[in-house]
């Protein structure tokens, strides 16, 4: 059994929030994420969850990791200003092992660019923010299907790695509306509690996160942002303490990813010409895949999953098309992802597109796909 | 050997302290432990959140107690986060004078604002030591500092004013100098609900001491001859005592609608 809502993508990201079990927003107004905090204003109270406008970003993810270790399933949402501020905070969260979600709704930067318009020019920063080595899980969805369901996703992997999760939308998204099958109960994994004497931030399996110990029951717990031991005690001259810890928080991510990947590969088989995008512009690329029927057999790749890159469903199409078009509302980041992962096994076209707001239209994705066919 | 009584509550890995000889950090430390003691707290329902600076170091590791080390300036978003969903802990932030009024500064306003339920320790020692003794939002007027090496030219904040001002319940101003009447804040602070805040001016001889060519003990017989009670205090001088004292509901009670007509 499902229930059919008609929501927005930002409508469906709160459900799907509250659907996986958040119980804590805090965040700052901003377009165009803003009728996500809204939504969580509403209804985190009647839940007997904690909603809390703060004074800035800053201030806002900082709530969320002091939430996370009071036991709290934490998340925010925000746009391009805001989530520069909010870097930092990631930073610290990265390295304390604090599980929190962060939406970024995409808009046009930099900058305080065009405060309503859509844009992918985020893609690199929510990879690359912050200062120091790290992996931190981004997900991008493209439907507000999409939306309610990797936001579940984004929510438990959160949880499941101890780690803080991005997921990545965009205006486009956020303000289209469409039905979503809801499903009766959604899956919801709770953080592990360490059992007799295990540490907090050691595990002897890299794929392992360590477990979370709750406060105010007499561990002792130290927790901090610099590098520290397998107890949280901090090692700032130890060479070894360092690369351990900052290894095995790399590992934690990669050796577990492809448990993280989404994606939906397309139309790959028979394919003439490949375009791989993400977000609302998949849309736009599955549309020009139908236009296109009975001319030029188009495959698309639509990734959900943006970091770490599912790089195998992209050599595939490579291995098969006459070139790989990247459609982005951005001057073209995942572009550089495919050439790197296609190396030369097909030529890859950029195909940007920025300001406005102004989407990517299936008609001139087709345009340019019948010329790559030639 | 005989063992110092607060021993129990500091972490064994932590001693001998990297604190410097003379450091205010250790009256400090002392200071929060007796006042914990002899406001019957537990140790294990405290939790204690720290920014970045030395004064930070005070609970984080010394303290045998739950303890959250977090970036320059976040230790009170941080600290409230925690208060929201854990109410029955005793939330307590230990910080510098650069980490709390002056990076830290826009959290602290609105934290007081919001009459959030924490106790907020600032140890003012005039500068941002553990980065070298640059001039910080507390610095007095025309103090050398390795940033201002011929006189700060800014004026100083009065941080506890500011606070009282935002809306705190109860913020106050003692100096290592005055120990007792700083355990006596502190173990009023930990009774009250709502946002209290308790500024600890500390000597510093590494940073200030050493530029000034001060030694540790001179810079206590200092504090104390330059402290005046609050009202009475002239423009160089430390105003010392309460600021305000008040029972206003606290945020938590606010978020439940408990102060509401
Ligand atoms: C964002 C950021 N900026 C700068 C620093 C460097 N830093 C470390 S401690 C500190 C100053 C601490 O001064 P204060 O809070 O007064 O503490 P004190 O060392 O004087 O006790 C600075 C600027 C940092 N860690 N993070
Ligand atoms: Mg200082």
């Amino acid at each position: 059994m499902s229930l059919r809502r008609f929501w927005s993508g930002n409508i469906a990201v709160a459900e799907g929030a509250l659907a996986a079990g958040v119980d804590f927003y805090a965040g700052y107004p901003i377009t165009p994420s803003s009728e996500i905090m809204e939504h969580m204003a509403r209804e985190l109270p009647k839940r007997g969850g904690i909603f809390l406008q703060a004074e800035d970003e800053i201030a806002a993810i900082f709530l969320l990791i002091g939430a996370s270790w009071a036991d709290a399933k934490p998340m925010t949402a925000t746009s391009g200003p805001g989530f520069s501020l909010m870097q930092e905070g990631l930073g610290i969260a990265v390295m304390t092992e604090t599980p929190l979600v962060v939406v970024d709704v995409m808009r046009a930067g930099p900058g305080t660019g065009q405060a309503s318009k859509a844009a992918q020019g985020d893609l690199l920063q929510a990879r690359f923010g912050r200062h120091g080595d790290q992996i931190i899980p981004v997900f991008a969805p493209s439907s507000v299907q999409d939306c309610f369901e990797l936001t579940v996703f984004a929510v438990n992997t959160a949880e499941r790695l101890r780690t803080p999760v991005i997921l990545l939308s965009d205006e486009l998204l956020a303000h289209t509306w469409e039905t979503v099958r809801v499903p009766e109960g959604v899956e919801r994994v709770e953080r592990r509690r360490p059992k007799d004497h295990e540490p907090p931030f050691g595990s002897p399996d890299p794929r392992v996160p360590p477990p979370m110990p709750r406060l105010g029951e007499g561990h002792a717990l130290l927790v901090t942002g610099s590098t520290h031991d397998a107890w949280g005690l901090r090692q700032t001259s130890d060479p070894h303490a360092h690369r351990e810890l900052v290894e095995r928080l790399w590992e934690k991510i990669w050796l577990n990813r492809e448990e993280l990947f989404r994606y939906e590969a397309v139309g790959v088989e028979e394919a003439e010409v490949g375009i791989v995008a993400y977000g609302s512009v998949a849309r736009s690329a599955l549309a020009a895949r139908k236009l296109l029927a009975g001319k030029v057999s188009v495959g698309v790749v639509v990734l959900k999953t943006l970091w770490p890159l599912p790089e195998e469903p992209i050599r595939e199409l490579a291995a098969r098309v006459k070139a790989i078009l990247v459609p982005e509302l951005s001057l073209g980041q995942l572009v550089w992802d495919v050439e790197r992962v296609v190396a030369g096994r097909s030529p890859v076209l950029r195909f940007s597109k920025i300001g406005g707001g102004i989407p990517i239209y299936p008609e001139e994705l087709a345009e340019r796909v019948l010329e790559v066919a030639g | 050997m005989s063992v110092h009584p607060l021993h129990v509550f500091l972490r064994s890995e932590a001693l001998p302290t990297a604190f410097c000889p003379g450091c205010g950090n250790g009256l400090v430390a002392g200071a929060i432990l007796r006042a914990l003691v002899q406001a019957g707290m537990e140790l294990r329902k405290t939790v204690f959140v720290a920014g970045i600076g030395c004064a930070a170091w005070i609970p984080s590791p010394h303290f045998l107690a739950d303890s959250l080390h977090v970036a320059h300036g976040r230790a009170v978003p941080t600290a409230l986060g925690i208060k929201l969903r854990r109410p029955e802990l005793q939330v307590i932030v230990v910080g510098g004078d650069g980490d709390i009024a002056g990076i830290g500064g826009n959290h602290l306003l609105h934290a007081a604002r919001r009459n959030a339920d924490l106790l907020v320790i600032m140890v003012n020692n005039l500068v941002y030591a553990m980065t070298g003794g640059q001039v910080g939002p507390t610095t007095p007027h025309g103090l050398p500092t390795s940033t201002t090496p011929y006189g700060n030219p800014e004026h100083p904040m009065d941080v506890v004013q500011v606070v009282a001002a935002a809306g705190a319940n109860y913020a106050a101003r003692w100096t290592t100098a005055h120990l007792p009447q700083l355990e006596k804040a502190l173990v009023k602070a930990l009774s009250m609900e709502g946002f209290r805040f308790v500024e600890v001016v500390s000597p510093c001889p590494a940073r200030v001491g050493g530029r000034l060519s001060m030694a540790p003990v001179e810079a206590l017989k200092w504090l104390r001859a330059q402290s005046k009670p609050v009202g009475q205090a002239g423009p160089d001088e430390i105003p010392v005592g309460e600021y305000i004292v008040r029972d206003r509901p606290g945020f938590l009670r606010a978020l439940r609608g408990e102060s509401r007509g």
